[in-house]
């Protein structure tokens, strides 16, 4: 059993670290350079001749002179105030932080990638080119579809592009309809894109189970429905059983099946979107594919459609001619159009493509199997622990809630911080908005046992707390670098940004 | 088909720690008997009968050759001298960036969702926004966008936000070409007009045009140095029209030496930060930028972080103003975007951070210098045209009585990449091309530049 971490030694310990680090304009001394460019080796003209002094600024005032031992120094330090995956368990629900690969790294810093320009011409880019073609074709025999495509650089992103191709299939048939249904335990990102994509949204009630029942789906069918935009499986964890029946439903109607895959990690490989009668799905990349989230991003969302949205996919597409050459082909008069500059986020393309290649078949399955296995073990561990508000079977996500800590005063916020103590980063908390008090568990396949064991332990230790301390869980954290925040402050005399005092 | 017993050694995989053992116990622990039971809420009609048909599982060697292969079948930058640009420069990055990039803690961390545990990032995008800030001469930046074609997308969609009943944008034609289509494929369903207005012989917007298309417009965004390369000039601007400005930058180190739009009657700035040292990388991942006038912010889409302090009054730094955002506005949030570029905005810190203010007014200064020297070059060569006038930061366009894309060749026989064709962005430019120059040609390569373009064209008169 974890011992319980005390304040008093927590806040000694942090007293000793050097927990604060100044803003780098704070670091500033006049004089100081952090670069050298080579002297320009051009005949210096007149700034006046070339550039009129109207179009020019005097200085960018206030900027920073600091050295590259101030830069290393500084960002060194500042790196030293976060957690990683590569620290330990990061269990964020519904974001899938696994393990990050290096080799994914050392390939997308390969000279011939990092410094291909999108403007060179196709004959140039050749290799670019079939490496987007390979991705297109792994990604079509994961989704169980007939076309993918790779411009949607984030989840969101992808999802507006769906929705977008969704709207101009229907208003090709004269109608693009009014409305998108999106469940109650949805990611907020599915209704602001359906929005941006000029619907409206029809919000569909979970059952007891969290999932939608066919009579409520049926029940908002009509004419004017575009689509259903659904998560699968659901924030909960919870595989919709009856999937194929909602696709029936829905096409019966003339209407869309839109998936977030999000989720993707607890079925690939062991089930396709496209066999579940699902028409659209975007695949968050820096999710199941291990691209790194750097702190928020980038990431990268492709899409793939069913056989009826392929003529509205943004342009241009990658094309394989029968010679084997590849090319970008600008002739899809249906298309959306352009969803970014270029070709997307082609290094984070990269990176993704080299996971699956070093996944294979078998450990894309294996993926699968070992992050709902993770999950089911912390799940049986903690029941008992903390409150399962819905019972039904889940795949590779846990939702507790803080039901057995809130007649003692400790609520969901408090159980976060205080896991910060025992050195792991806080399940996502207050999310799906289904679950009152919501701590949404996603350890991932990467996690050994151990690392479970001493997260369930330390979880455990913090019920036992929550009943023994109460004050102790909620007063935490006391050992990271800065102690709970002052939230309400910062939006309401927002100061977003360093002024020269 | 007999599928892999994920117990048996033989399945294990080197980036999944449990095996054969742990899955046994754990397996008791649940109460279950085999994984597959875990997937029994799969209707057995969608699962999958087999394995996918892909390639793998590959070692690290394999995936080296494979990819090494592939990277070597592109025309490199680093064997052949490019002057290619438009949206996309090659700038020096400095060493220590890329090693500080892969410090695990920056590369492997999530949105920073729980700020005890997150200040590094969190002060990090506050550094950031100030860096946005001081460059642009607006009040109030974001913690990044996707690039520079959907920043301008957002940015639109503010503007109509905050100006009632005008539905009607009008972007410069000299706007990069993919950033107008994709402001188009965003709004295409949002019952917004796009007016388009071309220029004159200097290259810049056409006032008069712009004039007569202020009226029932809700806002006009300029690019500078635009896609011809010309810079605008934003106060001429400001007197053709008093309706909201957006400025796009797509070539952030002209913030350097060139006038901040702030300081110019613009209340939006958005654009493309890759050129603050982020490798070229066939178009992404790259950083996009928003900076507005402080009554804007609470229209801002996208993160912001803040100021505060902790409980033991300690300053700190926060995710703020969320209720404009996706996951808590939902259907009436200021944007769809969640995932935006963190860790390229990093980058861009500190980027800006290592030059600081002498190094980005050097590195632009020298962008001027020798943009204007390769000008005063190809002045000289027979045949060359400049069709433009007005003034440039680090592009031009040039035009030979040749078709672009032969020339292009010609140039790339010569080991150089040597321009843009213009022919497929605007109709009746088949002759032109757009160079760009940096910090990083010499004059030795600008020289020769010249003298292999003169040759390609006396070779073309044959």
């Amino acid at each position: 059993m974890t011992a319980t971490i005390e304040p008093e030694a927590a806040q000694k310990e942090t007293a000793q670290k050097s927990s604060t680090e100044p803003l780098i304009f704070e670091r500033s001394r006049r004089g100081r350079r952090g670069y050298q460019l080579p002297d320009l080796d051009v005949p210096e003209q007149q700034l006046d001749n070339i550039l009129p002094a109207a179009l020019r600024r005097s200085e960018i005032a206030d900027e920073v002179e600091v050295s590259e031992v101030d830069v290393v120094r500084h960002f060194t330090r500042l790196s030293k105030l976060n957690v990683s995956i590569d620290a330990g368990l990061y269990p964020l629900g519904s974001c899938t932080m696994k393990h990050n690969p290096r080799i994914n790294e050392e390939i997308a810093r390969t000279p011939g990638f990092a410094h291909s320009h999108p403007m060179q011409p196709e004959h140039q880019v050749q290799g670019n080119l079939e490496l987007l073609w390979h991705l297109e074709q792994t990604l079509k025999e994961i989704f169980g579809l007939p076309r993918v495509t790779l411009q949607p650089v984030a989840g969101a992103h992808g999802e507006l592009t769906g929705i977008l191709m969704v709207h101009k299939a229907l208003a090709k048939t004269g109608n693009a309809r009014k409305y998108i249904l999106i469940p109650d335990s949805a990611h907020g990102t599915n209704p602001a894109s359906a929005a941006f994509a000029g619907y409206q949204i029809k919000e569909l009630k979970s059952n007891n189970r969290g999932t939608v029942d066919l009579s409520t789906l049926e029940a908002a069918m009509n004419e004017d429905v575009a689509a259903l935009m659904i998560t699968v499986p659901n924030t909960l964890g919870v595989f919709e059983s009856e999937i194929k029946a909602m696709a029936d439903i829905l096409h019966a109607k003339g209407a869309y099946l839109y998936c977030d895959g999000a989720n993707l990690n607890s079925f690939v490989g062991i089930a396709r979107p496209g066999d579940m009668g699902i028409d659209v799905i975007h695949s968050n990349l820096h999710k199941t594919f291990s691209t790194p989230h750097g702190g928020g991003g980038p990431g990268a969302g492709p899409v793939g459609v069913s056989e009826s949205l392929m003529p509205f996919v943004p342009t241009p597409t990658v094309e394989r001619r029968e010679d084997g050459t590849f090319y970008l082909d600008f002739n899809h008069p249906h298309s959306i159009g352009r969803m970014r500059a270029f070709h997307g986020n082609f290094n984070v393309l990269v990176r993704a493509l080299t996971y699956m290649r070093s996944m294979g078949p078998t450990g894309l399955r294996r993926i699968a199997q070992l992050a709902v296995l993770n999950a089911n073990y912390i799940r049986a561990r903690l029941k008992g622990h903390y409150h399962l508000p819905y019972d039904a079977p889940t795949l590779h996500e846990v939702v507790f809630s803080d039901k057995l800590q809130t007649p003692k005063d400790v609520h969901t916020l408090d159980i976060a911080k205080r896991l910060m103590d025992y050195g792991f980063h806080p399940p996502t908390i207050y999310f799906p908005l289904i679950v009152s008090g919501a701590l949404m568990i996603e350890p991932t396949e990467s996690e050994p046992k151990e690392e479970l064991d001493a997260f369930c332990e330390a979880m455990i230790a913090i019920a036992r707390e929550s009943e023994e301390r109460p004050e102790l869980v909620r007063s935490a954290p006391h050992t990271t670098p800065v102690r709970r925040l002052d939230e309400a402050r910062a939006a309401r005399q927002p100061v977003l940004r360093w002024k020269k005092g | 088909m007999s599928l892999p017993d994920p117990t048996d050694a033989s399945s294990s995989h080197r980036y999944i720690s449990n095996a054969g053992e742990d899955i046994r116990e754990m397996l008791a622990v649940i109460g279950v008997d085999s994984i597959d039971r875990l997937f029994d809420t799969i209707p057995a009609d969608v699962k999958l009968e087999g394995l996918l048909d892909i390639p793998g599982p590959w070692s690290e060697i394999e995936s080296r050759r494979w990819f090494r292969g592939l990277a070597a079948r592109n025309v490199s930058t680093a064997d052949h001298v490019s002057f290619l640009g438009g949206g996309a420069y090659a700038h020096y990055q400095p060493a220590v960036v890329d090693q500080l990039l892969l410090r695990a803690e920056f590369l492997t961390a999530y949105t920073p969702y729980q700020p005890e545990v997150s200040q590094g990032t969190l002060q990090s995008i506050f550094e950031y926004q100030t860096h946005q800030s001081l460059l642009t001469g607006l009040d109030v930046a974001n913690a990044s966008l996707y690039d520079g074609s959907t920043a301008l997308c957002e940015a639109v969609l503010l503007a109509e936000r905050i100006v009632k009943g005008k539905h009607k944008i009008i972007l410069a034609k000299s706007i990069h070409p993919h950033y107008r289509q994709t402001v188009r494929t965003y709004i295409q369903n949002l019952g917004i007009e796009i007016v388009e207005v071309g220029w004159g012989e200097d290259g810049r917007i056409d006032l008069d045009a712009l004039r007569a298309a202020t009226e029932g417009a809700f806002a006009v965004a300029v690019q500078s140095p635009n896609f011809l390369g010309v810079v605008e000039d934003y106060d001429a601007i400001g007197r053709a029209t008093d309706i909201t400005k957006i400025s796009v930058v797509a070539e952030a180190t002209s913030f350097g030496i060139l006038a901040p739009p702030g300081e110019h009657g613009f209340d939006i700035c958005v654009g493309e930060g890759q050129a603050w040292g982020i490798p070229t990388q066939f178009g992404g991942p790259y950083v996009g930028f928003m900076v507005v006038r402080d009554h804007l912010k609470r229209h801002m889409p996208g993160r912001l972080v803040g100021e505060t302090v902790d409980v033991d009054g300690k300053r700190a730094w926060v995710l703020t103003l969320a209720t404009r955002e996706q996951h808590i506005r939902r259907g009436k949030a200021t944007s769809n975007i969640c995932t935006n570029q963190a860790l390229i905005a990093l980058a861009a810190n500190m980027y800006l951070s290592l030059l600081g203010k002498e190094g980005l007014r050097e590195v632009a200064t020298q962008c001027v210098q020798k943009a204007a020297y390769l000008r005063d070059k190809l002045k000289a060569v027979k045949s060359v045209e400049l069709p433009f006038s007005g003034p440039i930061y680090n592009e031009l366009v040039v035009r030979t009585p040749f078709p672009a894309a032969e020339i292009q060749n010609d140039l790339e026989h010569e080991k150089i990449l040597g321009g843009i064709p213009l022919g497929d962005f605007y109709e009746g430019h088949d002759r032109d091309f757009l160079v760009a120059v940096t910090e990083l040609h010499t004059r030795e390569q600008l020289d020769r530049y010249a003298a292999v373009l003169s040759a390609a064209i006396s070779r073309e008169r044959r």
